[in-house]
């Protein structure tokens, strides 16, 4: 027998919790504000409370052990860049992460970095 | 902050813009290092006003994908190229996306040119650098990029090249000729 058409299992049916639900319903946090091309990259040495981190932030910390941008840990996480943002901001503030901020390219033009942009592209 | 620094690793950013199916993905993935990793923005109050959600009273939230790849040009120097979001719904998205942005690339299908004109006039708005690259889809008919021009009513400074966004050779091309763009138009702003 053919399985009924509008059967939404699995991944097609949704996440079970509503996207905030992981960041406590907060869109936004005081104080940071992360470009999708920062460079996320996880603290050296983590403290030992880690353990009442979310499984969110140990996910974060653990794959930030290689640089990673913004737009990578939210793809990597299939979650939404808003709530990424905040779970970064609470990482930040508990110093478990450090973040490079991209080079300032649109306000501040730099030559150099334009033409190493376009040597770098020659040689791919 | 302590925890802030821009000094190692540097960051930079173009955008692929233009209208649905016309390559953005696919230029993306042909000179990106990673496979083209999507990533998704829930609408919040932002989108009020933007999209209707009257008649969808559970609706709070939707979600808009937008690709994005990754080059590393050399070590501490790596360029970021995110795909826009097509649907002119997810217009404020693209202010966060032009921020720090170098340039954009606007894919065009001569067989479609009117879907690339809300991009010309969002870049051109903002201000940000921009080129026209014409995808040269099989079974197009071929244009002189004169006509694309006039057709398109562009400045004559704005570069429009013909790819194919299949090519690695060709989408490398694109991109150089935005920068390259992008750096003539700033040494005629500081002469």
């Amino acid at each position: 027998m053919e399985p009924p058409e509008h059967e939404w299992v699995d991944e097609a049916a949704g996440p079970v919790v509503r996207s905030y639900a992981v960041t406590g319903g907060r869109t936004q946090h005081t104080g940071s504000d992360f470009d999708l091309i920062a460079i996320i990259e996880s603290a050296d040495a983590l403290p030992a409370d880690t353990l009442v981190l979310g499984p969110e932030l140990i996910t974060i910390v653990e794959i930030c052990r290689s640089s990673l941008s913004v737009a990578e840990v939210a793809s990597e996480l299939d979650l939404p860049v808003g709530i990424v943002r905040v779970l970064l901001g609470d990482l930040l503030d508990h110093g478990l992460i450090v973040v490079r901020r991209p080079a300032p390219v649109a306000q501040f033009p730099n030559e150099r970095i334009l033409k190493d942009v376009i040597d770098g592209l020659h040689a791919l | 902050m302590d925890s802030m620094r821009s000094d190692s690793a540097m960051a930079v950013k173009i955008l692929v813009a233009g209208g649905f199916g016309v390559g953005k993905t696919t230029l993306v993935g042909t000179v990106s290092e990673i496979s083209p990793l999507r990533t998704e923005e829930a609408l919040t109050e932002k989108s009020i006003g933007i999209d209707d959600t009257a008649f969808v009273q559970q609706k709070t939230t939707t979600t808009v994908a937008m690709d994005f790849g990754r080059i590393t040009l050399k070590t501490g120097l790596s360029l970021y190229l995110f795909g826009t979001p097509g649907q002119d719904r997810f217009w404020f998205m693209w202010d966060e996306l032009c921020q720090g942005a170098l340039g954009a690339v606007i894919l065009v299908d001569t067989r479609r040119l009117s879907d690339c004109f809300a991009s010309i006039d969002y870049f051109e708005r903002r201000g940000l650098p921009f080129i026209i690259a014409v995808n040269s889809f099989d079974g197009a008919q071929r244009h002189d990029p004169r006509d694309v021009r006039i057709a398109l009513d562009l400045d004559n400074e704005v570069p429009i090249v013909v790819c194919d966004v299949r090519q690695r050779e060709s989408a490398k091309e694109a991109l150089i000729t935005l920068v390259e763009h992008v750096l003539s138009a700033m040494s005629r702003r500081t002469a």
